[in-house]
């Protein structure tokens, strides 16, 4: 056994294997295959849970485990959120290892996540022998049929010959162009098949496949035209800008021509908070000046976002008076929602110098000014009640705000999802891109604990705070289960507010406060957090928050704080659904 | 403004893919009016002929959500007067009817009909043609006891004098066309990745 697996890796050294032919091979079954693709492709960190399916899989690993780090998670939903959180957190691709039947089906939400947030994610799931596909077998699913809309590419591996070129293509995939989740499936006697291994060799192209589209001079020179005759020029950015790892590049063209840049909530980190050209955040709960200045700019220059209907707000009221111009590798997002007028297409990385190039430098004060004017505004009416709350109770960005001047802003800030999310969007700082972890685009409960686990190991030096409501940390809590076991280092925030508060918002904002099924109660968090050997503490006092946010952060390994704050607090400024950008509400 | 677009898409030929396609109609509720799908000249290169009803708007996003897949290598959408198209349709009639009623050589002059067996029992026409005239003979066929038709998806080929088969190639080529990306491993076709 030691043997055949030594052969094997040597052959295939991590940094030489692309490209080269190896004539030498080593019988090896298709499950040990598995893992030797993995150790090939730099994977380290594997998040999973075993079953009957995947048994040869995890046979294999026995013989790994002082090269690839497995972390045993509490659900199958987990695993993924923690591929995720890893992905976001290193830029790395996530691995996940789950059975077939339930395991698989477990994942479906996650990988939807991933699918809308475009998050790197490899998910190899067992699947019944290949006899017994389609006979309803013990723990068969279709899962590539129900995977099939929510993976960027799915492939059910029947034969372990095809392993080594299956997994080559799937980590090509998921990483390149605009990244996504791909799903393996492999059927059990593929896993146990012996078959002669000839080495793992990484691909960089594939026939039908374009992940990046050519970049065309005429574009680029007709987006620089533009901007350079812009009296009120806004950009626009979303994940892409992180994903594209572009972030200096991003800043260069901003600062050219001092353009006012605002973040869609994938966007958030990718410049420094404090930067003087970071207008604040887009979008629904997004900051005052950048979206009613969405509807007065001349040129509207988006970088790497998708135009969420949470972001525009009513469609044909958005921008309609500005020259759009698109930057996106991902061809069909052009003209997908809004009208382009310059189609930039192609890595950011590349076209944002290209365009920076072009630019003639310039100031815009008075443009700027205006931004400066939203944003008082806001903080004379939003933001400073929000921040020093005249009530006994604590409001959720005063905690945040307390979280800030403890970490400096050098925290990952992992979020769930609902009203603790868009306070801590708001409110919390960030010096480093890659920062802030959440669910965007899909909106899943249940997110943050698990994605945080798995930030944790993608970033291992550095604090990763999660920030979680009480509805949330509900969903996944069962994932405590995998700190405990494996000594991930997370500070779990709750927030309780004992409501589903984003729903409750609504309900009171929009349907006469008729309040259904949005309270919801809790278990004594720290009492819970004991059992699984964690330590905690709750507060509801404010002259106690600073003290209890210290002792959270400096605590070597995972700690949960829950701090109780205002039950029925809304989240403003707030666009109502239906409306234009600019008919953004402070109050 | 709806009307009929026949899309054409090539694709690497893989288990699945199919239903990958077909599901970017059905979520969003675009049903597809017929599917043609069979191997093209360029190997390993499937060709998908889908006819639906919708605006251009929708079909130009459908064809860059089709693109999107990874099998996918172009996605195009032509109305019908860009096109030439045909249906076969296959009819089986009781032959003592055809026999003694029908004037057969007039059926076979005017539409075009070919007969393709001849039993004691019954008879089978073949047509090829565009949907109305399909439905003539169904007609016709109708007054002569018609035990049972089949027609096949639509085919087409676009009227412009370059066809797909060099947009294909071009994409394919090393020298890169304008939508694709430069990729040297094209002049080394062993080194092209295929499961």
């Amino acid at each position: 056994m030691d043997t055949l697996q030594q052969n094997a890796t040597i052959e295939q050294p991590a940094d030489t294997a692309a490209g080269k032919k190896e004539n030498k091979t080593v019988e090896l079954t298709g499950a040990q295959a598995v893992i030797e693709c993995l150790l090939t492709e730099g994977i380290t960190t594997v998040f999973g849970y075993p079953g009957g399916a995947i048994m040869p899989v995890y046979d294999a690993l026995y013989d790994y485990t002082d090269r690839i780090q497995h972390i045993l998670v509490r659900h199958e939903q987990g695993s993924i959120h923690a591929a995720q959180g890893f992905a976001s957190a290193s830029g790395k691709t996530g691995v996940v290892f789950a059975t077939s039947g339930p395991g698989a089906t477990n994942l479906v939400t996650g990988l939807a996540d991933a699918q809308i947030d475009s998050t790197p994610v490899v998910c190899i799931t067992g699947q019944v022998f290949a006899h017994l596909l389609g006979t309803d077998a013990f723990q068969e699913t279709d899962v590539i049929n129900i995977t099939a809309p929510i993976t960027k590419w799915n492939y059910q591996v029947t034969d372990a010959n095809e392993i080594p070129q299956a997994l080559a293509k799937a980590f090509y995939i998921a990483g390149s162009g605009r990244p996504g989740p791909v799903l393996i499936d492999i059927t059990k006697n593929a896993q146990v098949q012996k078959f002669e291994y000839e080495g793992y060799k990484r691909i960089n192209h594939i026939r039908s496949y374009r992940p990046k589209p050519v970049v065309r001079k005429q574009y680029i020179e007709q987006a620089a035209e533009l901007i350079n005759n812009a009296k009120k020029p806004l950009v626009v950015f979303g994940q892409g800008v992180i994903l594209g790892k572009a972030e200096n590049e991003f800043k260069a063209f901003i600062e050219k021509a001092n353009l006012p840049a605002a973040w869609t909530l994938m966007g958030l980190s990718a410049i420094p908070s404090d930067h003087p050209l970071n207008v604040g955040m887009l979008g629904m709960h997004g900051n005052y000046g950048p979206n009613v200045l969405t509807n007065e700019c001349d040129v509207l220059i988006a970088v790497g976002m998708r135009f969420d209907d949470r972001v525009t707000g009513r469609l044909d009221k958005y921008a309609k008076q500005a020259k759009v111009i698109h930057l996106d590798i991902d061809p069909a997002e052009i003209d997908k929602n809004v009208k382009t007028t310059v189609p930039v297409w192609g890595d950011c990385k590349e076209t944002l110098p290209m365009i920076t190039e072009l630019l003639e430098k310039k100031e815009n004060p008075e443009w700027l000014a205006k931004f400066a004017e939203y944003r008082a505004e806001e903080e004379r009416i939003c933001i400073e009640p929000e921040k020093h709350p005249d009530s006994e109770i604590m409001s959720m960005a005063e905690v945040i705000e307390a979280l800030n001047e403890l970490t400096n802003g050098d925290a990952i800030i992992v979020t769930d999802v609902g009203q603790h999310q868009m306070v801590a969007s708001r409110y919390a700082k960030f010096n480093h891109s890659k920062s802030s972890i959440t669910s965007g685009g899909l909106g899943t409960m249940g997110f943050g604990l698990p994605a945080a686990i798995g930030a944790s190991y993608g970033a291992p030096d550095r604090t990763v705070v999660a920030v979680v409501g009480d509805g949330g940390i509900q969903m996944t809590i069962q994932e405590m289960g995998t700190i405990m076991q494996f000594g991930a280092k997370v500070k779990i925030l709750i927030l309780n507010n004992e409501f589903l508060g984003m729903v409750r918002q609504w309900q009171q904002l929009f349907l006469d406060k008729r309040y259904s099924f949005v309270h919801i109660t809790s278990p004594d968090f720290v009492m819970l957090a004991k059992s699984y050997g964690l330590e905690g503490n709750s507060i509801d006092k404010r002259e106690d928050l600073k003290a209890a946010l210290k002792t959270m952060l400096d605590h070597d390994g995972t700690y949960l704080l829950e701090v109780k704050v205002g039950k029925e607090n809304n989240v403003f400024p707030m666009v109502p659904q239906g409306c234009s950008v600019s008919e953004i509400r402070l109050q | 403004m709806k009307q009929d677009y026949t899309l054409t898409v090539y694709a690497e030929d893989q288990v699945g893919l199919l239903s990958r396609i077909a599901i970017i109609f059905s979520r969003r509720k675009i049903n597809i009016d017929s599917l043609n799908t069979c191997p093209s000249e360029i190997e390993g290169i499937h060709r998908f002929t889908i006819l639906i009803s919708e605006t251009e708007e929708v079909v130009k996003k459908l064809c860059r959500q089709i693109e999107k897949q990874v099998e996918v290598l172009k996605a195009y959408f032509h109305t019908n007067n860009e096109i030439v198209w045909q249906e076969l349709a296959l009819f089986k009639l009781p032959t003592q009817q055809v026999a003694e009623k029908m004037i057969v050589e007039r059926v076979l002059r005017e539409y075009g009909a070919r007969v393709v067996v001849i039993r004691n029992d019954y008879t089978i026409f073949e047509s090829t043609g565009q949907t109305e005239e399909t439905n003539k003979l169904i007609e016709l066929f109708g007054n002569y006891g018609l035990i049972e038709f089949v027609r096949s998806a639509r085919v087409a080929i676009i009227k412009a004098s370059d066809g797909f088969h060099k947009k294909i190639k071009e994409f394919e080529a090393s020298e890169p066309h304008e939508l694709t990306a430069i990729n040297e491993y094209l002049n080394e076709p062993d080194d092209v990745f295929t499961l």
